[in-house]
């Protein structure tokens, strides 16, 4: 699965995308955050507010609670400021 | 009924931009709105604007679906910059056409409400000391803006 990151996200985190390989336990959105958190220091910090984090699976906006097994990219980013 | 998107990484120039909005006959009112990088008294240089290709389209696609569905619309427009938009050029531009004035007035304000929460671009400060600033935090009253939306009752 793609996962891709933006604005200060993608800045704690050091880079634009990644493949991961979803872990069993991991079905929802709020599920991948968390993992997320714990493979390293820029993780735990660009997701350190999870409540702030936006998810969009396969390009649609999705809530926490959302699923994303199955899906081809996952997007994580901060809430929106364009306009 | 026509739609139009484009995210645009140079100059958003309106004038050339009104030229190409296509009216259909039906259409008795248009309406525009242009969003400008503002100088915020002199401290500002420039907005650096990140988006999310291919998800910014279809996102912007989905609230002109959701326009289309509230007001009858002939046409729809909207150009949304990125990259470095210097304090005076514009960022976006959205325009509607109807058959009269209040659902093309009404139809912008929401696609601008939609897009400024909806949309998945990002600002951050450039300032005029050549410093790269913060990223610009969401507003709650553009969260509001948008929530008004869910009451207010559609215009003919």
């Amino acid at each position: 699965m793609k996962v891709k990151y933006f604005a200060w996200v993608r800045e704690r985190i050091g880079v634009p995308e990644e493949e991961i390989v979803l872990p069993e336990n991991v079905s929802t959105a709020g599920d991948l955050i968390l993992w997320l958190k714990g493979r390293g220091d820029g993780y735990a910090y660009a997701l350190e507010q999870d409540r702030f984090i936006r998810v969009a699976v396969d390009q649609r906006h999705v809530t926490h609670d959302a699923p994303v097994s199955g899906a081809r990219e996952v997007a994580l980013f901060p809430p929106m400021t364009g306009g | 009924m026509r739609t139009h998107v484009t995210i645009l990484d140079e100059v958003l120039d309106p004038k050339a931009w009104f030229t190409e909005i296509e009216v259909s006959e039906d259409t008795g009112a248009v309406a525009a709105f242009v969003g400008k990088c503002r100088g915020e008294k002199g401290r500002l240089k420039a907005l650096e604007l990140e988006h999310y290709p291919g998800m910014a389209e279809a996102e912007i696609g989905r609230i002109m679906e959701a326009a289309h569905a509230r007001w009858e619309l002939f046409d729809l427009f909207v150009v949304h910059r990125t990259g470095i938009v210097p304090v005076g050029e514009p960022i976006v531009l959205v325009a509607a056409g109807s058959v009269h004035r209040d659902a093309a007035f009404d139809a912008v304000r929401f696609v601008m409400d939609f897009l400024k929460t909806d949309a998945p671009f990002w600002k951050r400060e450039h300032l005029v000391d050549g410093t790269v600033g913060e990223w610009i935090d969401a507003k709650e009253s553009d969260d509001n803006a948008r929530e008004r939306w869910a009451e207010a009752p559609a215009t003919a």
